[in-house]
């Protein structure tokens, strides 16, 4: 064995036997550093003849490229060796709960008018509001509910203390007095739904002293019953996500409308749940009829020319029934619990493409 | 309203089964409520007659009874005194669900001895509350036979909901004339009544009104009958009214009840020998009082109309009667009173005394006012009949108030209104049967019971609504021919955005009333007088709410009491400025309280005067406003703390929110440990985004030159607003500083006391070269000197 080749198998066995950087460091210092025995072996080069040089010359670069690739190869594989105990050490225990997030959640009440919003808004209704504390003559009066109607108890009205000049303002009975402003303020062809808060003396599981009406008008020259009942029924549809619905218009009363309807939809109410398009029973959900010649009148229109129709129902018993929550009080009780498990996420936007509800 | 189906038969011809009938009342818009058939109820209930009673071995009070069905002979312990041998009695047998109790019988074995059913007693057929012993029938009763056939129970009792346009409907008649213009067999033909009189009435009427009052009473109408004979009524009408739910009283009275209740004509009988002069109807007296009918004094006011004679008060016209001139076994002579009162007046009267008669129930609805003294001959004929006696004449005070009216009938409004077609002779055929009378041309005279008809528009209703509304064609609305446009006003998106905000952020949104106490309102800034409510539905819910916050704190409150003490509420809803429609604001408020649910990690948030700012400068954003040039200022109204809150506003006046931790009082009053942060949003505060032609977005200039950083700490007065360094900073050079940002806030060891550090991050960037190392050092300085001109603060060494 020649000199060269010892001193490449003693510089090999020492790079394989580097235990860690330092060792590995301290190596290629011996070896290829300033005074390292391969940079040593290389120098000799110089002193040498060039036939020599040129026999030598292969030999001893060759040797300086194999150890430089070994060094490299031990240098990588400490590396992994060393990355690999890091890791092991940083190991964590992966069953720990996630950091919680609080998840937001949208009211039912919210939902269900961005619902039946967006089936309106597709058939070319626009959304009116009005007022909570409104004027006897919007509330009453000019609904064709005068003074002493019966219809003033029924309401079972909230009334605000006298202000100084005497005059008497009220809490909203029912959404309609958004009907009267409008159609003081607009001409027909009107057409509008208009949710909001309304109030009135009652409480018990289906009653609470506030709560949501949502209700339509449409007033123009030729609108009938026939274009209220279709509208209800495709409403009732899309909004119970039904492929049907069945209803039933009964005559009713109200001082705002004549003919008047009380609309029933069937369901089931065996074994404690309502469940819709089924069964033999019948719920009343909503109230409606042709706009009374009388208001149309009051509001500023000739009621020979202008026709039309109104209907109102309760936004949170919608809710109710399309979600199966059974309790009108608890809607606004605020309990955490209840709110997380009827309410909405932020991102469940209601629109006719993606479907009302997931 | 209820009747029984054979009271109806009364008045219609027809075969029609009770499901059949009850389905049409509803169409027609007589909503039936119930039916009640006890004849169906009571089917397992026969007649047995008891063979034997022997007392029971091991129980004194109890007896062993063998019971002949009429199908086989059973034993049976019975507790019952009466139950004796011989007698004919009320079975069940085992497995029979019993009505009183609900419970189901069981074969047992009572005190050893075997039982195979029972003997019932009143209270547990679901009769009465009768107990004291088992039901004892006649003795001709046949065995096996139902027990409520043998009763008279087979008819079935219907309730209706009635609306209250329909006086008419509060008498049995009325429905069957209903009924049978939907088709419900022929209304039968009304009996005339014709009473002979056999005297003179000698007790005079009056009607005691000044003219304004008149409506009050306009006719009373009476008579006499002498020599009566008062006692329970007979079988069958006591029946009658039982089932319907009315105590049967004595004949004179029950033959009131019953008119009242088969022709909504309500009567009252005087025992004439109690009466003192004149009978007169008039206004009460301030401070006059009656004990009515019900055992109750009311005290009147001078807005009540009341039947009096020389003695007084009598009763409350159209409401009750009173107990001093009433009917007793020992009246012999009577006077029948058949008046009108006015509805307005009678409603009035019935609501302030708090009474619900059933002579108010119609006259507040409206009587027939041709129906007077047609009702009193029909009184007179049945008092003659079942109590004997003698009639005087009529004598009539007033006269029926004038209700004739015609309404011009246009067939094609049906179509025009409702959508459907109905040949104009069918439409009269429905309007004759309800009592209309066609007149000149195309006018028809309405019926003197119907009040509520008064338009064309009332007899289309009558038309369809007998025709049937589950005929009129559902109609599709004609659509716009185009893709609907957006319809939500700007307000509206900004609701819609605010709540979808700030769900998204992790707030939970909740719905409270719009009232609050006022000890809470007064927290919050208080309210005036005029936004407190007259008649609140609670002494906690009485005052308009000034603020959202109060009923998200009190919600907060609820649920810390059921364990749930970190949560965050927010609500979008109405807040009241004033007492006027329209004085009122949209807040999108919100409460944040603890700091997320406990974990082993960081915890999810703070309840502080920044998380709060965040989420009002999240609304802010989505409502597409550039929250950033909006003014902050340290002044929130006095229900948040006062060092760690603040105001967002446009100019000095317009305050688009307020933020920061709540006051520690507010926080005692809801018995919340704090610390909560909360802001409320003004919506309507905002200003309205100028509408853009198009939707295209500006330019984006990305700069082809590298932007720099330089850091700069400042030591400063511990109260100037870091607002202002970053101020001064931006202003150096608005050409070339593109952001400041506030990266270090230090207080404390190595800091002279009262003043902070504050170190602020200043990008550079410019738009048409690389800055050179001099150009750094000029903006440097400039900002330096900026900041120290503005706020006196120093360059930190």
């Amino acid at each position: 064995m020649s000199d060269l080749e010892s001193l490449e198998r003693e510089a090999l066995d020492r790079i394989a036997q580097a235990s860690d950087e330092a060792a590995l460091e301290a190596a290629r210092v011996d070896l290829l550093g300033k005074k390292g025995s391969i940079s040593e072996a290389l120098k000799t080069l110089g002193s040498m003849s060039p036939d020599e040089r040129k026999a030598k010359g292969p030999i001893i670069n060759g040797m300086r490229d194999r150890v430089t690739a070994a060094l490299g190869a031990r240098k990588s594989a400490l590396g992994d060796v060393a990355l690999e105990a890091k890791l092991g050490a940083e190991r964590i225990d992966v069953t720990l709960p996630m950091r919680p997030e609080m998840t937001g959640r949208i009211h039912p009440v919210s939902q269900i008018l961005d619902e039946a919003t967006a089936i309106f808004a597709d058939m070319g209704f626009a959304i009116a509001e009005g007022p909570d504390i409104e004027t006897d003559d919007y509330n009453f009066t000019k609904l064709n509910i005068p003074p002493e109607h019966p219809a003033r108890q029924m309401h079972d009205t909230f009334y605000l203390k006298p202000k100084a000049d005497g005059t008497r303002h009220l809490l909203r009975t029912h959404t309609s007095p958004v009907q009267v402003r409008t159609m003081l303020t607009q001409k027909p062809p009107i057409r509008i739904i208009v949710p909001g808060r309304v109030y009135r003396m009652d409480s018990d599981q289906t009653h609470t002293p506030m709560f949501h009406q949502i209700e339509g008008l449409v007033i123009d020259e030729s609108s009938h019953m026939g274009h209220l009942k279709w509208i209800l029924e495709e409403f009732c549809r899309a909004l119970f996500e039904v492929p049907k619905v069945e209803m039933r218009f009964r005559p009713s009363h109200f001082p705002f409308t004549e003919p008047s309807a009380e609309v029933d939809i069937r369901c089931d109410r065996s074994g404690g749940e309502v469940k819709l398009g089924q069964g033999n029973d019948w719920l009343e959900i909503l109230g409606c009829g042709m706009v009374h010649p009388k208001v149309i009148e009051m509001c500023g229109h000739d009621p020979a020319k202008y026709q039309g129709f109104a209907w109102g129902m309760g936004l949170d018993r919608l809710a109710m029934l399309k979600y199966g929550a059974p309790d009108l009080r608890a809607f606004f009780d605020s309990d955490a619990r209840w709110l997380k498990h009827y309410g909405f996420a932020a991102l469940d936007v209601p629109s006719l493409a993606g479907g009302l509800s997931r | 309203m209820k009747f029984t189906l054979s009271w109806l038969k009364d008045h219609i011809d027809t075969d029609a089964p009770v499901e059949k009938i009850a389905d049409t009342l509803t169409h027609i818009g007589l909503e039936v409520e119930s039916v009640h058939d006890k004849a169906k109820d009571l089917s397992a209930f026969t007649v047995a007659y008891v063979v034997s009673a022997e007392k029971h071995p091991n129980a004194d009070k109890l007896r062993v009874c063998i019971v002949d069905t009429g199908k086989e002979k059973l034993q049976v312990v019975c507790g019952a005194p009466n139950a004796r041998a011989g007698m004919k009695g009320v079975f069940a047998h085992a497995g029979v669900t019993v009505p009183g109790t609900g419970l189901e019988l069981k074969k047992s074995s009572i005190r050893g001895v075997e039982s195979n059913g029972m003997l019932c007693s009143e209270r547990e057929m679901g009769l009465s509350q009768e107990h004291d012993g088992i039901i004892e029938l006649p003795e001709d009763a046949p065995v096996g036979k139902p027990f409520a056939e043998i009763m008279g129970l087979t008819d079935p009792v219907m309730e209706i909901k009635l609306t209250p346009n329909r006086p008419d409907c509060t008498g049995v008649r009325g429905v069957a004339r209903d009924l049978a213009a939907a088709g419900i067999g022929h209304l039968k033909a009304e009996q005339t009544v014709k009473i002979n009189p056999r005297f003179k009435n000698s007790v005079a009427i009056g009607l005691h009104f000044d003219d304004k009052a008149k409506s009050a009473c306009p006719l009373f109408a009476g008579r006499m009958v002498k020599g009566v004979k008062n006692g329970p009524s007979p079988a069958w009408l006591q029946q009658r009214l039982k089932a319907v739910g009315l105590r049967p009283i004595s004949a004179l009275v029950d033959i009131t009840n019953l008119i009242s209740l088969d022709r909504a004509r309500p009567l009252h009988v005087y025992d004439a020998d109690k009466l003192k002069g004149e009978i007169h109807a008039r206004l009460a007296k301030k401070g006059e009082s009656v004990l009515a009918l019900d055992g109750k004094t009311y005290e009147l006011d001078a807005e009540m109309c009341v039947i009096a004679d020389d003695n007084g008060v009598l009763g409350l016209g159209g409401v009750m009667g009173g107990e001093s001139t009433g009917v007793t076994e020992a009246t012999t002579n009577v006077f029948i009173e058949s008046a009108y009162f006015d509805p307005v007046r009678t409603a009035r009267t019935g609501r302030e005394l708090g009474i619900n008669s059933d002579a108010r129930y119609r006259f507040e609805r409206g009587v027939d006012p041709e129906y007077v003294t047609p009702g009193l001959d029909l009184a007179t004929k049945l008092v003659l009949d079942l109590c004997g006696g003698e009639a005087s004449d009529v004598t009539v005070a007033g006269r029926a108030p004038d209700t004739k009216r015609d309404i011009t009938f246009d067939p094609a409004l049906i179509e025009k209104l409702c959508g459907m077609k109905i040949h104009a002779g069918e439409a009269m055929t429905i309007l004759d049967r309800l009592g209309f009378r066609a007149v000149v041309g195309t006018r028809v005279a309405v019926p003197p019971w119907r009040p509520d008809i008064n338009g064309p528009a009332d007899l289309v209703e009558e038309v369809v609504r007998i025709a049937g509304f589950d005929k009129i064609p559902s109609t599709p609305l004609p659509r716009p021919a185009s893709v609907p446009l957006p319809v939500l006003t700007p307000m509206q998106k900004r609701v819609r955005a605010a709540k979808r905000t700030l769900a998204a952020r992790g707030l939970t949104e909740a719905m409270t009333w719009s009232f609050v106490s006022k000890a809470q309102a007064a927290l919050f800034g208080g309210v005036p007088d005029a936004l407190l409510v007259a008649n609140p539905i609670s002494a906690d819910l009485d005052a308009m709410r000034p603020s959202v916050l109060p009923g998200l704190l009190a919600a907060a409150q609820r649920n810390a009491a059921r364990g749930a003490k970190d949560l965050a509420l927010f609500e979008v809803g109405p807040q009241f400025t004033g007492p006027d429609p329209g004085e009122q604001l949209t807040a999108a408020s919100a409460i944040r309280v603890g700091a997320g649910p406990r974990n082993w990690g960081k915890q999810t948030w703070n309840a502080d005067v920044f998380q709060a700012k965040a989420d009002v400068m999240a609304i802010l954003e989505a409502c597409g406003f550039a929250a950033d040039t909006a003014q902050v200022s340290a002044d929130a109204p006095a229900w948040f703390h006062p060092g760690r809150s603040g105001a967002l506003r446009l100019g000095p006046k317009n305050v688009l929110a307020y933020f920061g931790e709540l006051h520690p009082r507010i926080l005692a009053a809801f018995d919340l440990t704090g610390p909560v942060a909360a802001f409320e949003v003004m919506l309507e505060t905002l200003p309205t985004q100028k509408a853009k032609p198009t939707k295209t977005k500006p330019k984006l200039d990305l700069p082809e030159y590298q932007a720099v950083e330089r850091d700069f700490a400042f030591l400063v007065d511990a109260k100037v607003p870091a607002a202002d360094i970053v101020k001064a900073a931006v202003t150096a050079d608005r050409a070339l500083i593109e952001s400041v940002n506030v990266f270090d806030v230090y207080e404390g060891q190595g800091i002279d006391p009262g003043m902070k550090s504050l170190a602020i991050s200043v990008r550079l960037q410019p738009k048409d070269r690389t800055l050179t190392e001099s150009e750094i050092e000029t903006v440097s300085s400039k900002i330096i000197g900026g900041v120290a001109k503005a706020t006196g603060a120093t360059l930190r060494g």
